[in-house]
């Protein structure tokens, strides 16, 4: 049995949880604090392990998050916390240790979807990349000199490894299931430009179709990918970029609203029970949760993207030292970057429901433009190849529910260019092999 | 007395005062009054920004435009050759191939990635030498006199000594150069009036730098040296020339022109603020790690340039107020500098402040190129000139000023010196 103090909790040592630590003690809190996290390792910084760090230019173990306040805090690392029970306010970590609780501060993020187990997931060579250590592995393997690298999906992540694998001059083959690679993220009008890219740079792509299946040598290593379409694919390295579920798992007999797709909160970051009630002491943050969106009529998001993880762990924090009448609601744009093909990528708002994009500044041919999407005549999310110094004015446009396109009359706006975005329809999105990020 | 003068003006004629010479010494005041409202509508359906989050909003706002300059106060009389005439410089600088300075995306990031390319740190870093070699030379010109003028006697002949150095244009050529840029420097003043005597200088002074500029780029495409001409004049990975030989000339005019007067401004401030904080000239003297800090208050307290025009594209609503597409907009960095929103004590001259986020040299996709350049300038010049000369002293507070109000700075600056060591 523990003998600490009940104080404040962090689970999740990452991104969200380190900095809704930090802010908890910048917000005055002196007690006793305790981050948890299952993974061995101080929090660090995700975004680098899919560009810097699979290019070979930083190590696995140099992309520590920087520590910005002296947190005097309890850390349990390697070691997950395996449920919760929240009459005894307490928590069992996978070691055996429980843990008092004052209030929780839940920040579990995401993990990649694996290839299944009985479509060849076993095999060595197919790799995921969410953590460090994938990340280490797959550079391990990288080094060994793979004849075909075969990445399944291209989202964020699968495009960003496809660039930097082509970099290191390494054959690659990406497949996914929509006719351009971001389709979800970013329609496959835009994504289109990618799927230019990814020819160009010398990337085989291997569009609207799935694969169905891996095969392994004798020594069970991945040989070879059969597609839908009945073709087959040589490659003895996999990336399979599938996609992240939420990390709720842990949370099942807690009584609270949990699913694989997120974490349910009120507009406070306050967890709901199963009656759609806030508990008023745990409190959720970053990639795990899901949250109504005021800038999005209420809908119920959950973002995973660097940005948010940071402002909402702030931001929970500051509700988790406030009292029960001054809970502030979240007002988030959601917000990202990627860099690939030598393109910085940065997108604002939700692309989710859009029924048309523009060109607003700059071309589609030229490879650096300005593209707004817009839903029922408003404007509701803006991506940027290579412009990013005006994303601010549209941010605030789209904030301000300006309608579509915004901003007529800019410089460098030949003509404004509209389309249909081209988003998969959900059903098929379910069943993709592409996703954002994660 | 400009204090008085500022308090009496009406609200609606504040800009109108700002650009009056009367009021040149010490607009601040103005500036103060004129960030009541930090976008505020002028009799002249101008629209005067001079709040630091305004200014930082529309700096990035894709919908102000460079290339489209507001009409000038000279009606445009329809006929091509009257308005050359009446209007000749302005037709000089925008024509089609006028300086990326004045141009929009996508035409301008091409120009501008080209120049950042050739403006590297390493060639900035190598022109040091040459940069402490003419200070020292200028300043012991100066042995044996009881005072200097800084203006005449340094900040104005350097920064063009630098510029051709760093263009590559030969050391005998270079008092030409010296004479265009005083032609070239009233030209890009913005409500500058010249008599026709004025005028045909400039135009002269405009058609002797192409003429030359044409030959010396001819020269290092024949024999191309380690200098930012023959970067710009040679051939592109795909064997095609990267610039025409109109934009190359237009760069190396706007290089010459926009490096020219802003340092001779930036390293006259600097010393003018410094002599009337004399504790702080003092602490530089003793220890000259603190230049670049001394340097980048001067450009958030007293900077060399104190507002852009441009115009909008489009209606744009900032701050409570909406400009109306086609309406001139002025960005007036000087004031955004010494907004007390973003600055504590914002009229307090103070190098230790924790963060000096000026707009000294403008910001957004216009940010000056050449802000390297100048910061290595104007921290040798001085170190020098604190470390040289000997019990300085102003003899004339406040200095009489060149006429620009937006490239503003002291026309000379008299210091009585007990000599130089
Ligand atoms: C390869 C990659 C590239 C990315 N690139 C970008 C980018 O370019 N731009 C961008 O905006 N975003 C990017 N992201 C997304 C961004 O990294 C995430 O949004 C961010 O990491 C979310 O932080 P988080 O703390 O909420 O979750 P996570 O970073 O997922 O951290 C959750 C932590 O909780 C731990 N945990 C899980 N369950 C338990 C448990 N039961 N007990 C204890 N600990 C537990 C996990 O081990 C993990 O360490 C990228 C993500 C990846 C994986
Ligand atoms: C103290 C010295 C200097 C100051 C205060 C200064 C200030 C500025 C400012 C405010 C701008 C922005 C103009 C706008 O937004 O419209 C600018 C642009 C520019 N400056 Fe400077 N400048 C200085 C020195 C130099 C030098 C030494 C050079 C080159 C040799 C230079 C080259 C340029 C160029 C090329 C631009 C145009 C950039 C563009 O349009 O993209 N400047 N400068």
């Amino acid at each position: 049995m523990t003998t600490e103090p009940a104080g404040l909790v962090v689970i999740g040592a990452s991104l969200a949880g380190l900095r809704g630590a930090e802010a908890l003690r910048q917000g005055g809190y002196d007690g006793p604090l305790t981050l948890v996290g299952a993974e061995a390792h101080r929090p660090y910084d995700r975004p680098p392990l899919s560009k810097h760090v699979l290019a070979g230019e930083l190590r696995p173990d140099a992309t520590r998050l920087p520590e910005r306040t002296r947190l005097s805090a309890r850390w349990h690392l390697g070691n997950a916390v395996v449920s919760l029970d929240r009459s005894a306010r307490r928590l069992s970590l996978a070691d055996g240790t429980a843990l008092a609780y004052r209030k929780l501060l839940i920040a579990t993020g995401a993990e990649a979807r694996p290839w299944p187990a009985e479509t060849g997931g076993g095999l060595a060579g197919i790799h995921t990349l969410r953590g460090r250590d994938d990340a280490a592995s797959l550079r391990a393997d990288l080094l060994a000199g793979p004849r075909r690298v075969l990445i399944v999906g291209g989202g964020l992540i699968g495009c960003e490894a496809a660039s930097c694998l082509r970099d290191l001059g390494l054959p690659v083959t990406l497949v996914d299931s929509n006719s351009a690679p971001l389709a979800r993220a970013l329609g496959t009008w835009v994504g289109g430009v990618i799927a230019a890219c990814l020819r160009e740079s010398g990337a085989v792509f291997r569009p609207g179709t799935q694969v169905l299946r891996f095969e392994g040598d004798a020594a069970g290593r991945v040989a070879r990918a059969r597609l839908a379409d009945g073709s087959i694919v040589e490659a003895d390295l996999v990336i399979a970029a599938l996609g992240a579920t939420r990390a709720t798992g842990w949370l099942r007999g807690a009584g609270l609203m949990a699913d694989p797709g997120g974490l349910t909160c009120d507009a406070a970051c306050r967890v709901l029970d199963m009656d759609g009630a806030p508990c008023p002491d745990i409190y959720a943050a970053g990639d795990v949760a899901r949250w109504p969106s005021r800038l999005y009529g209420d809908r119920l998001v959950s973002v995973e993207h660097w940005g948010n993880a940071v402002e909402q762990a702030a931001h929970a924090a500051r509700n988790m030292l406030a009292g029960p009448d001054d809970q502030r609601s979240y007002v988030h744009l959601p917000a990202y970057w990627s860099s690939q093909f030598g393109i910085n990528i940065k997108a604002v708002g939700l692309t989710e429901g859009a029924d048309a994009v523009a060109v607003v500044q700059g071309t589609r041919a030229s490879r650096r433009f300005l593209a707004v999407y817009g839903r029922g005549g408003r404007s509701i999310a803006a991506v940027s190849f290579d412009q990013a110094r005006w994303l601010p004015a549209y941010a605030e446009a789209i904030a301000a529910g300006a309608g579509f396109p915004p901003i007529l009359d800019a410089t460098d706006q030949p003509r404004i260019e509209s389309a249909a975005p081209g988003f998969p329809s959900p059903r098929v999105a379910a069943r993709s092999t592409e996703a954002v990020h994660g | 007395m400009a204090n008085l003068m500022a308090d009496a003006m009406p609200d609606a004629a504040l800009f109108a005062a700002v650009t009056d010479p009367a009021n040149r010494a010490d607009p601040y005041p103005l500036y103060a009054r004129l960030r009541q409202r930090p976008v505020w509508r002028q009799p002249d359906g101008s629209y005067v920004v001079s709040g630091h989050a305004a200014i930082r909003a529309l700096i990035f706002d894709p919908r102000l435009s460079s290339e489209d300059l507001p009409p000038t106060r000279r009606p445009r009389t329809g006929n091509p050759l009257k308005d050359f005439i009446l209007n000749p410089i302005k037709n000089r600088i925008t024509a089609s191939h006028r300086p990326l300075i004045f141009r929009d995306p996508p035409a301008h990031d091409r120009l501008r990635s080209l120049v950042m390319r050739e403006f590297s740190i390493a060639r900035v870093l190598a022109l040091r030498d040459r940069i402490a070699r003419e200070v020292d030379q200028l300043i012991e010109a100066c042995r044996g006199r009881p005072e200097v003028c800084l203006v005449s006697d340094l900040s104005y002949p350097l920064p063009v000594t630098v510029i051709c150095a760093l263009l590559g244009v030969p050391e005998a050529d270079e008092p030409r150069f010296q004479v265009w840029a005083t032609q070239l420097a009233t030209a890009v003043e913005p409500d500058a009036h010249h008599d026709a005597e004025g005028r045909r200088a400039i135009i002269d002074a405009f058609d002797a730098i192409a003429a030359y500029m044409r030959d010396l780029i001819r020269e290092k495409r024949r024999r191309p040296a380690d200098d930012m001409l023959s970067g710009l004049a040679a051939a592109g990975p795909d064997g095609r020339k990267q610039m025409s030989d109109f934009d190359l000339i237009a760069t190396a005019v706007l290089l010459l022109v926009a490096g020219h007067e802003t340092t001779v401004n930036l390293i006259t401030n600097a010393m003018l603020t410094l002599l009337r904080h004399p504790e702080e000239l003092d602490r530089l003297r003793a220890d000259s790690e603190r230049a670049p800090q001394v340097i980048e208050e001067v450009l958030r307290y007293d900077p060399p340039v104190h507002f852009r025009t441009r115009k909008a594209l489009g209606s744009i609503t900032i701050a409570g107020e909406t400009i109306p597409k086609d309406a001139p907009v002025i960005l007036l960095f000087a004031a955004g500098s010494r907004d007390p929103e973003r600055f504590a004590d914002p009229d307090r001259f103070d190098p230790d402040r924790p963060d000096i986020q000026h707009f000294g040299f403008g910001g957004g996709l216009h940010y000056c190129i050449g802000a390297p350049l100048a910061r290595i300038e104007a921290e040798i010049a001085l170190v020098a000139l604190s470390r040289r000369l000997v019990a300085p002293r102003l003899l004339c507070d406040p200095p009489p000023y060149r006429p620009g109000a937006s490239l503003r700075g002291p026309e000379q600056l008299a210091i009585g010196i007990g000599g130089i060591v």
